[in-house]
This record gives structure tokens, sequence and C-alpha cells, in this order.
């Protein structure tokens, strides 16, 4: 009953969409004034998909082995937090996933937006209302994750035993949070398009949802990048992978397109600029779905390859995106001028920091997709990865680092005082640095020598903005804005440190045996079988000294039955200044083990500043809702 | 100095375009070296690999060709596909599923007539591997391998 | 020039769907057919792995019948996860041979007493000759062998209680 449930109420949301998109274009030509339906329509469509979603949990948290989809990806020894995962964990459950939230957030601009027009909420609800139509389309004919097995299952055919795991049961929510949210960016943008509405009152009706929906990239990439460097074993932290850029392209996007919106709605300009971040960002969200969905790319993140379903999303991708880019090149003519702005202006500092962002993007897209076109056109078969990500885009990110110690103190629209007197103490830091790296790192690259002084002179600069008579006074959006940006310091200088400073062992080595990494002194005391619940494990026990207290660790090849999978669970030891990352291997015929420890020191800055990006990115979003709350209150 | 509005909104779109140029120039820069094309030992025997360039080779462990070294973590091993040949020396620790007689993608450069191996993607079995996110042996499927 | 330039993101975004599409109907062949299966076992011959059982040759696998031979060894964890399933094969009446790789004999006694024992006959292969020979290097893996002794079908890893049909399935293939 419940799987019957959830797909009647799937047919209703969609059914209800395709309603709202029909009253939203009458409402636009003015035949008719569907203000309240189509906002309520909104509503209800929401709830809808909610409801549905509910159900899908039910169903996998009671392992209903009559609904397909649970027989296919669960089992009932599952652990029941891994069940209830396991819902999203998988291609139809998570493209209800995301049709669920863009519905919620379809139905969230339709309860909340008070400040547009009617005719430009209702063109935007139209765009959303079409998105919706499109994919749950997809989800009833391609992906109907209700399906009935007839006779049920007597078990299921287990959960893939890499989610098994907290931090990646919740990647994949928080990223589609992100993602779709940039939805009603995308939407706004065309309903302000249609309707020629493009000002100050869309951008402060936007930029929460782009604030919102670029928190949880943030946290959702942070996340993921955790997760593989733990769980992957090969202590990397970001591999390039066409997934992980398919991630990467929309939230490089959406900081542009948070910059741009900042600038239309303190000065009103940018206008152009910010209506086409916010179409590139939704689709660069769409193509990433796409991607990892059609199997035209491989990666550890790919789906099941099915080339129906790819080109079903395929078509809706490129009707959407299609249609945007067009709307765009036919009124981006009619915008109104923004307000003008000098050289050295805040407004020039965010266009320069867009510019750059852009760049980055276009190289990661291309680089994604180079080795597809190079097949396509000339037949070879190529691969792109780090040397040719890292050689390009960390040159530009060392560019945008220092752009981002000037850019916050630069005034709106001219500024005229001597701003760089304010950053000799940043820059004079970031001197001792480099030269302090020079000296102690000798063999590390240029480009992560030159990323620690950045990082070391972009976290004071950061905080400049807070330096007042009384910091506390300053208002939320301006703490934010410190606090992301030094949270970026913070993520760099890990980065810079990750590469230059890191120090791996590769070795074979006999229980009883010491292994020198670092200032640590591992000693190898032996192998053990291990056991767990739907896993056996081979267990290494290695005693890490570094003249204080031991420290224990246990790293594992670990072999899951159903599916017969084989993973390496490497023991991580965090002190305060490092991270100390141990990785077990094959045995040979002489009975020694191949053992692969790292030591890396401050590599947890990674993503500590990630987080704290996120942090900064939510005290900006409590500023901008205090400020307008109180803005409503006195009218 | 200050632009005029309508000067301004130009020279704003010349920067657009000149940032779309510069992505795709650089792109071009940067994947002129550092694409790293798939070969098989067929098409190193016939001198078509550069040298020195980072590149995957493909084709099947031959049996009995696996030896480690008393070092313990460097393995050798010769990758053929039918005909040709070629020797290829890893140091680090080797996936579970590379295994004599399966495929098997090399990630490295070759170095005089042996291919120096930075990473090893070993091939899966197709039946073998659920394809479901994030499985461990599924990261690694690769393009064409050699049939027989 | 703005009307045309404008137009330009249209045209990259309709090149890069052409290139989606053609990716689509083109999709990258990744496949690897078995090795093994098609050919004849190769040419061995085994000693006992434990006194109590017989080991067996290559010879002896062509019994008319089709055999699974097991590869095996008391030091390999997955084996014991795969150890019911080969007592329910065993059940269900399939003849299973095992060859112990790299193992001692008091250790193979050990596991057949915690593990249950489903063998016919247990072969020891304490270098790996075999193992090599046939196309593997990890345990456990299994073959279905037909009754003239030739290789019909390669199961790596252990076998997984959902994956019994498709055993049963290839045996049954193999008559």
């Amino acid at each position: 009953m419940t799987a019957e449930a959830g797909l009647a109420a799937l047919w209703l949301a969609a059914a209800l969409s395709l309603l709202g998109l029909v009253l939203s274009v009458l409402h636009y030509r003015g035949t008719l004034d569907a203000d309240r339906s189509v906002r309520a329509v909104a509503i209800v469509h929401g709830a809808l998909c909610l409801f549905a979603f509910a159900m899908l949990l039910v169903v996998f948290a009671r392992t209903d082995l009559s609904v397909a989809l649970v027989a296919e990806n669960s089992h009932s020894a599952k652990p029941f937090i891994y069940k209830v995962a396991g819902a999203w964990g998988n291609h139809e459950g998570s493209m209800l996933l995301w049709v669920t939230v863009l519905g919620l957030s379809g139905a969230a601009l339709a309860a909340f937006s008070r400040q547009l027009t009617s005719r430009t909420l209702v063109a935007a609800l139209g765009a959303q209302a079409a998105l919706a139509l499109g994919f749950h389309g997809f989800l009833l004919f391609a992906s109907n994750p209700f399906a009935r097995l007839n006779p049920a299952a007597p078990e299921g055919r287990g959960l893939n035993p890499l989610l098994q795991d907290p931090g990646l049961a919740f990647h994949p929510p928080t990223l589609y949070l992100g993602y779709v949210g940039l939805s009603v960016a995308f939407s706004l943008a065309v309903g302000a398009m249609l309707t020629g509405q493009v000002d100050r009152i869309l951008a402060r009706a936007m930029r929460p949802w782009v604030l919102g929906a670029w928190i949880f990239l943030t946290l959702g990439i942070t996340a993921g990048s955790y997760w593989a460097y733990y769980e992957l074993g090969w202590g990397g932290w970001w591999f390039w992978d066409p997934v992980e850029n398919a991630s990467l392209m929309p939230w490089l996007a959406a900081t542009a397109l948070l910059h741009s919106v900042s600038v239309l709605a303190a000065r009103n300009g940018l206008k152009a600029w910010t209506m086409m971040l916010a179409v590139i960002a939704f689709s660069m969200s769409m193509v990433g779905t796409f991607l990892v969905r059609s199997g035209i790319l491989t990666s550890v993140h790919s789906f099941a390859v099915d080339p129906t379903r790819g080109a079903f999303l395929l078509l809706l991708l490129g009707i959407y995106v299609t249609a945007a880019f067009v709307l765009f090149a036919v009124r981006a003519g009619s915008l109104r001028e923004g307000a003008p702005f000098e050289i050295v202006s805040r407004e020039a500092g965010i266009v320069a920091n867009n510019l750059i962002l852009t760049v980055i993007l276009g190289i990661v897209f291309i680089g994604t997709l180079y080795p597809l076109m190079v097949e396509a056109v000339a037949g070879e078969k190529l691969s792109v990865g780090a040397p040719y990500f890292n050689a390009v885009a960390g040159p530009l990110a060392i560019i945008l680092g220092v752009l981002l110690t000037v850019g916050p103190l630069l005034s709106w629209r001219h500024e005229s005082r001597p701003v760089l007197r304010k950053l000799r103490i940043p820059v004079f830091i970031a001197a001792i640095a480099l030269a302090i790296a020079f000296f102690a790192l000798p063999q590390a690259s240029i480009l992560s020598k030159l990323g620690l002084a950045l990082a070391a002179g972009l976290l004071p600069a950061a905080l400049i903005p807070l330096l007042r008579r009384n910091p506390f006074r300053a208002p939320l959006a301006t703490w934010g804005m410190a606090i992301a940006h030094a949270g970026a310091a913070v993520a760099i200088a890990g980065m810079a440190a990750d590469s230059a400073m890191t120090i791996e062992r590769l070795t074979a080595a006999k229980p009883g045996e010491r292994v020198e990494v670092g200032p640590w002194l591992v000693e190898f005391v032996g192998v053990t079988p291990a056991a767990g619940p739907n896993w056996t494990a081979i267990e290494a026990e290695l005693r890490a000294t570094r003249g204080g207290g031991v420290h224990v660790m246990k790293p594992q090849t670990r072999f899951f039955t159903d599916p017969p999978t084989e993973t390496n669970e490497a023991a991580i030891d965090t002190v305060l200044c490092g991270q100390l990352y141990t990785v077990i291997g094959r045995p040979d015929e002489d009975g020694r083990w191949q053992l692969r420890l790292w030591w890396k020191p401050m590599v947890t800055l990674i993503w500590l500043g990630g987080a704290l990006i996120a942090l900064g990115g939510l005290f900006a979003f409590a500023g901008h809702a205090r400020r307008a709350w109180r803005r409503r209150a006195m009218a | 100095m200050m632009v005029r509005p309508k000067h301004q909104r130009l020279v704003l779109v010349i920067l657009a375009i000149f940032a779309v140029l510069g992505a795709v120039l650089l792109a071009m820069w940067g994947l002129k070296d550092r694409a790293a094309y798939f070969y098989t030992p067929a098409d190193v025997v016939a001198g078509k690999a550069d040298p020195g360039k980072a590149m995957r080779l493909g084709g099947m462990v031959q049996k009995g060709s696996v030896e480690r070294d008393p070092d313990g973590i460097t393995t050798r091993f010769t990758i053929e596909d039918g005909d040709a040949r070629v020797s290829v020396v890893f140091k680090g620790i080797v996936p579970d599923l590379f295994r004599e007689g399966s495929g098997v993608v090399a990630e490295g450069r070759l170095e005089g007539r042996t291919f120096v191996a930075d990473n090893i993607l070993a091939k899966h079995d197709e039946r073998y591997i659920p394809p479901q996110l994030g499985n461990q042996a599924a990261e690694h499927a690769v393009g064409k391998t050699v049939r027989r | 020039m703005s009307r045309s330039l404008r137009f330009l993101p249209v045209a990259v975004v309709l090149i890069l769907i052409a290139a989606f599409v053609w990716r689509l109907a083109n999709p990258p062949d990744s496949t690897v057919p078995s090795r093994m299966v098609g050919r004849a076992v190769p040419a061995f011959q085994l000693a006992d792995a434990v006194p109590t059982m017989p080991g067996f040759t290559s010879a002896e696998l062509a019994t008319g019948k089709p055999r699974l031979v097991n590869l095996f060894a008391s030091w390999c964890v997955p084996c014991i996860a795969e150890a019911p399933v080969l007592k329910d094969l065993k059940r269900r009446g399939v003849a299973i041979d095992g060859i112990a790789i790299r193992d001692r004999p008091d250790d193979v006694a050990m596991f057949l007493q915690k593990n249950g024992n489903p063998f016919q006959r247990i072969g020891s292969d304490p270098t790996s000759r075999v193992q090599i020979a046939l196309g593997t290097a990890g345990v456990p893996e299994s073959f279905v062998v037909d009754g003239r002794g030739v290789i019909r079908h390669q199961h790596i890893g252990p076998i997984a209680p959902g994956e019994v049909p498709t055993i049963l399935a290839e045996l049954e293939k193999a008559r």
C-alpha cells in the first residue's frame, strides 16, 4: 500500500506541475489572474513530493522486499540507519530526492516571497513548474522508485559496502539541497528576464536561495572530499574525478553568482552577469546529474549505466538549458544598465573575482569533457587528470586568493583612500611565510610555497573589515564575509601544506619491525582477522610514537560478502598538527606485509577551512534574514 | 578613471569574452602536454607512444609474469595484447583485482623499454561488480581493454 | 556584433549536446571476456592437502559430470564466509573439489574442522603453481568444469548466497 501511495502522490504531483505551468503561462499573458492559484499549486506540489519521498523512506526502513528498489539495494542485515540512507543511495531514490527538493523549493518560494511583483513571481514559479514537470516525467517513465516485485525477493542484494558510512549517507542529501536549491535562482532569473524586472528587489529575493544552496554545496563538497580521503585509502583528498568536477562546477558558478547578486542588490549593477550566472549555475547542476547517471563518463560515483535514461536526461537538459540561453540572448539587450563604477571599486573587485572564477569553471569544464570531445571527433582515447587541473587551476586560484585580500576593503563605486596601506601587516606576514617556506621546504613546489604565503597573508587580511571600535557591532553579514574569507585562507593553507609537507613511506615489513615516517616511529605489531556485522577483515596493529604516548592504529583490508567487494579501511590518527594515515596492503610469501604510511601536517585545515566557509555563509544568511525581517517589521 | 555607463556595459562584455577565450587558451595549453593518451602494447612496440609523456597502457597481464622484488613493494609484470609485450614496473599496493590473465590499465610513462607505472587500474569483471555508487573496484572501469 | 555574440553560448550548448548524443549512442566498450572459459583445465597433479582426503590430478576432473573446483586457503578470510555456501551447494548435489593454496596440512585440517568440509577431494598447491596456471592470483575462486575437463565458468571471489542460482545454472549448462 505504501509504495502505491507514494506512486499516486508522484502522479498527482506531476499533474499539478503541469497545471502550475499552464496557469503561469496564462497569468503571464494577462489572460488570467492566477497569482493565488499558482502559489497554492506550488505549495501542494511540494507537499506531495515530500509525501512520496516519505513513503520511499518507509519501505526502505521496513525492508519491504516486494518493492524492486529495496530488493536491489538493501538487505535485512543492514543497520537501520543505513537501510534508511539506502533510500537515496541509488539512482531512482536519489532522483526522487532531487525532485522532492525541487518541489519543496518551489513551495517555499511560493509561500515566502513577498517583494517580487506578482508577474515576476508567477513567471518564476512557472519556470520551476516546467523544471518539475520534466523531471517528474523522467521519474515516472524511466526511473520509477516504487515498482513492485512479484513475488517478493527472499533477500535484498545488499547495499554497496562503501555506502555504509555515516559521512557518505548524508553527503548526497546535502549536495542535492545545494544543486537543486540553485534551481530557484535559475527560475527567478528566467522569470525576471521574461518580465524585465531585473533589479535590487529580484536580487534580494534571489540571494537567500543562492546563499543557502551555496552553503549546502560547500558542506557537501567538503564532506565528500573528506569521505574520499579516508575511505579510498590513497591519501589524496581530491582526484579531479569527473563527478567530483561535476559538483565543483556548480559551486564555482554559485560562488560567482553569490558575489554578483550582492552587487545587484547593493548597487543595481551587473544585471546581465547575474542573470547569466544564475542560468549557468543550475545548468551545471543539471549537466552534473546527466554525467553521473548516463554512463558517458566513468568514475567512482557512476550510477547504473543506462543509455535510455541518459537520453531522457539529455533531452530535458537540452531543452531547459537551450531555452534559458536563448531567453538570455534575446532579453539581455533590453536590461537597463546598472549604476556605473570605477576601476578601483568593490564592484570592479567582484567583477575580477567573477572573471577568475569563470575562467576556472571553464578550465574544469573543458578538462572534464575534453576526452569525450576528442573521442567523438578524432576517435582517440585519452584521459585528463590531476596534472592538467592542478597546473592550470592552481595558479589561477592563487591569483584569486590575492584579489581576496584587497577586494573586501574597497568601497562601492569608487575607492579613493589608500587601501593598500591597510594591508601592510598581512603583506609582511605573507613575505615572512614565503621566506620561511623557501628555506624550510626546498623540495616543495613553487605553487605550494605560494599557497602557504598566500594563506598566511589572507587570514589576517580577511579579518580587517572587523577591525573597528567594537567588532561585535559589525553587521552579521560582515562577520559572514570575514569568516568565509578566513576559511578560504585556512583551506588554502591545508591544501598547500598537504602538497608541500606530506611525508610518505611505502614498505614491506614483517611483524615486529619498525618504520620511520617523518617524526613518527611506527611499530608493526602483527595482523589478525577481524569481523563485523556483514564483513570480515584482515586487521593490522600499528603502534606509533612521536616521543610522547603511543597511538594504536588498526588499518584493515575488509571483505564484504554481499555484494562481494574488498575495501581498504585506512587507520587515521589525528593529532593537533596533522594526521598519521596508515594503509595495509598484501602479504608476500616471506610473511612481509605491504604498509603505506603518510604523515600529513596540517591536512585537517582543508576541511576545517571548508566548514568555516560554510559557517561564514550561514552568518551572512542570518544577517540578511535579520535585516529583511526588520525592514518588513518597520514597513 | 570614470567609465561612462554605456561604455561600462561594453567593457564588461569584452571582459566576459576575454574570460571565456582565456579559459579556452589556458585549457589548450594545459592539455597539450598533460592529457594522457591510451595505448596498447602493440602501439608501444610500433613506436607510437612518446617516451617520458604521461600515458595509459592497457592490455592483459601475461600469465607467469608477475614478480615481486625483494623489497616487497615493487611489482614487475608484463602487459600483452596478443603479439606485443611491454614490461611494467610498479611501486605500491596493487589493487585486489589485479591478477594474471586479467585486464589491466597502468598509468605512468614509458622510460626506455619499460613502462614505469604510477597507478594500476585493474579491470573488473562485469558480472562481479554491481553498477552502483562508490564501488572501489568499479571506479576503475576504463576504456577499451584488449579482447582476444 | 552584440546580437550574434549573444547567441554564441547557445551554439556552444548545442555543440555539447551533440557530443553527448554521440557518446550515448556509442557507449565506451569496456568488457573483458573471461580467459579460461572454454579451455581445458591445465595439466596438474596435486598431492593430498590433508591425510584424510585424497588429492587429485587434472585428468581426474573429467568424471563425465560437471564439477565445481574451489580454490581456498586456511588463511583466506573470505573463504570462511564462503564455507556455508559451499555446504549448501554440496547439499544440493554438487560435487566439489578443493585446492588448498600455499597452505599446511594442520591448518587446512583446522579450517575444515571449524568451517565444515564440502569437498570430495582436496589437492595441495603449496607454491601457487596450479593457481597461476589457472589464471588466478587470489582466493577464493571457483571454476565449473564439465565432464570432459573443460572449464565452462569462472567465478572470482567468494560465492555469495545470492549467486548460488547462477552457479547451479552454469553447472546445468555444462552437462
